[in-house]
């Protein structure tokens, strides 16, 4: 072919144009990002583990040693175990029911109907809004006084003297343990829903065309196709989006810093949240680092799930 | 098929309608309740708002614009949407810089690593804040930012570029290699090509990535709670819901309408750019 004989021989290329060697440019392309990564994620890390082996504060900076004393005076102390049940019943709880949730959601946007696109547009917005001005609409939805839900539950009976959530006219959502609790649990559902549900929506469209025309010559009606063909079909989808709801819900200390601030006394507090009081507002660096060191092992193992199910799409 | 057959499966068909309209409906209702009421709130009057037995979902009065002049009259807000807009463009400019070279190179260049890699670079972008933000603040500190809208342009591409890196990966792999070889070919160097071929053909990626470096920063909120703590260097997610929220006073309508303000138009470019959002998201489980 001629234009081969129009480049130059090998060896005065690759001298000449050493950023065409792929061995060079390759990693030199990917150098910013990997420096960015490694000074300000893989060194804070590390940091942060030293932190919560030193007694570092935010008025003595230096580290000195102390081994797991920060990890035995944490788990001592008796927030501790309301943030870590906290944390867990957040996180399980709300990833249950979004992902019963998001399976029916998804089932009902893969349906054609009016209005679809205004009611996906609707859906998205917890999502889409950032937390924290989402968190602040819930905590106005749910005030102590002029909360419209407790307008609603006063209008038909069920809030007020005599009534079943009475006698007082309002809930108190935030004010109370365990609707604190709740709420703080809903918000997480609220937001994390949609993520899933659109995750899981790409999954149904993603099913071959021919799988469901032989069902449906096969004469399998809505549910046995829901049993043995779109469940076992998007299970890993669901998976993956289960594992980001989990890591989403559970590193999050937004939702209950605005709504709560870990309250009515410690009833809603989680890890992350504890970790910025005692770490950042208490000063205490070294407590701090090693309460927010209690979400690391779940992570690597959210991470190591994550690396198999890539894996896996990989090979397939 | 006869007759009562085709009149079962209609009444079955609409049936199923009605069961699809009323969960679609709900789940409407769910997912915007708390903005119906956000928006609601906004324009209404004081003694409107401020009356226990008035209807919440009504104007008993008339609606009013006061509110909105309040928060960008009376407020630091437009001091806080001027930070935020600073902070995401160079977050957006820093994450363009870093991901552009890293994903092609982890697409074209690195072979069986670059698979591997990447989705180790997407990993990253699951350490959360609430791990980092303690040794971070000591960093921040040290490099002299601390209180400086600058913290957050330095630590913030951390989490995008790991997330942009893996959404600019997967458009790179569709656009054919003959492309850039063909340019090659015709005698330009690897760069050469890279900037007049595939940078053009690119350009939608690359749009995705400004969106959603926007987007991440706009939605970070730990950070800059803890990185920030005079009101001049806030952004929006942190200075509203700590100077609006904290004061004795809550202006709850300027307060709806400072979040109102962020969430829509955010949500619309999420909307537009949905499909590549999800794509990144499926981790390629999902092949379209």
């Amino acid at each position: 072919m001629s234009t081969i004989a129009a480049t130059p021989p090998p060896e005065t290329r690759e001298r000449r144009y050493l950023l065409d060697r792929e061995g060079v440019l390759g990693p030199l392309m990917l150098l910013p990002a990997v420096v960015y990564i490694i000074a300000l994620v893989g060194f804070p890390l590390g940091l942060a583990i030293a932190y919560s082996l030193s007694d570092v504060t935010i008025g003595d900076q230096g580290l000195d040693w102390v081994g797991f004393r920060n990890f035995v005076d944490v788990a001592k102390n008796g927030t501790f175990q309301k943030a870590l049940r906290n944390t867990f019943l957040f996180t399980l709880a709300s990833q249950v029911l979004v992902l019963t949730l998001a399976n029916i959601l998804a089932l009902v946007l893969s349906s054609d109907f009016k209005g679809k696109r205004l009611v996906r547009f609707l859906i998205l917005l917890p999502w889409t809004t950032p937390i924290a001005l989402g968190a602040i609409g819930w905590l106005w939805l749910l005030d102590s006084v002029y909360s419209p839900i407790d307008w609603v539950l006063r209008q038909v009976n069920l809030l007020g003297p005599g009534t079943i959530f009475g006698p007082r006219g309002n809930m108190y959502w935030t004010a109370k343990a365990d609707l604190a609790q709740l709420s703080v649990l809903l918000i997480h559902t609220w937001r994390t829903l949609p993520l899933a549900t659109v995750i899981l929506l790409a999954g149904l469209t993603a099913i071959p065309q021919d799988v469901k025309d032989a069902a449906n010559v096969d004469g399998a009606g809505f549910w046995r196709q829901l049993i043995y063909i779109r469940i076992p079909l998007l299970l890993p989808i669901m998976a993956v989006a289960t594992l980001f709801g989990m890591v989403f819900t559970f590193t999050d200390m937004t939702v209950v810093y605005v709504l709560t601030r870990g309250g009515p006394i410690d009833n809603t507090q989680v890890l992350a949240s504890w970790a910025y009081f005692k770490g950042i507002e208490g000063g205490n660096l070294a407590q701090g680092a090693a309460i927010a060191m209690f979400l690391f092992p779940v992570l690597v193992g959210v991470a190591v799930l994550m690396l198999r199910m890539a894996r896996r799409t990989e090979t397939t | 098929m006869a007759g009562t057959g085709t009149a079962l499966v209609g009444v079955k068909r609409a049936g199923a309608r009605g069961i699809i309209y009323a969960l679609a409906t709900f789940f409407a209702l769910f997912a915007a309740l708390p903005f119906a009421w956000m928006i609601i709130t906004v324009f209404k009057q004081n003694t409107d708002l401020y009356t226990r037995t008035n209807n919440p979902f009504l104007f008993n009065e008339p609606p009013t614009l006061g509110n909105i002049d309040l928060l960008v009259t009376q407020t630091k807000y437009l001091t806080f949407v001027g930070n935020t807009l600073l902070v995401a463009a160079a977050v957006v400019l820093i994450t363009v810089v870093a991901t552009v070279p890293a994903a092609y190179s982890l697409t074209r260049l690195a072979g069986r690593w670059g698979e591997s890699l990447g989705i180790g670079i997407f990993l990253v972008y699951l350490v959360p804040p609430t791990l980092l933000f303690i040794p971070l603040s000591r960093i921040v500190a040290d490099v002299g930012l601390n209180n400086s809208r600058w913290s957050m342009v330095l630590v913030y591409p951390t989490f995008t570029i790991p997330f942009c890196t893996w959404l600019l990966m997967g458009f790179f792999k569709s656009i054919p290699w003959d492309i850039e070889e063909q340019a090659m070919i015709d005698g330009y160097s690897r760069l050469g090509a890279i900037w007049r071929t595939v940078i053009p053909i690119s350009v939608p990626g690359i749009l995705t990535v400004v969106v959603f470096a926007f987007a991440l920063t706009l939605h970070e909120f730990v950070y800059a709670l803890a990185f920030v703590s005079s009101s001049a260097g806030k952004t929006i997610s942190v200075g509203v819901t700590t100077e609006l929220i904290r004061g004795d006073v809550f202006f709850w309508q300027a307060l709806m309408a400072a979040a109102v303000i962020v969430a829509i138009p955010i949500a619309l470019l999420y909307n537009l750019f949905l499909d590549r959002f999800i794509a990144g998201f499926t981790l390629g489980a999902v092949k379209g």
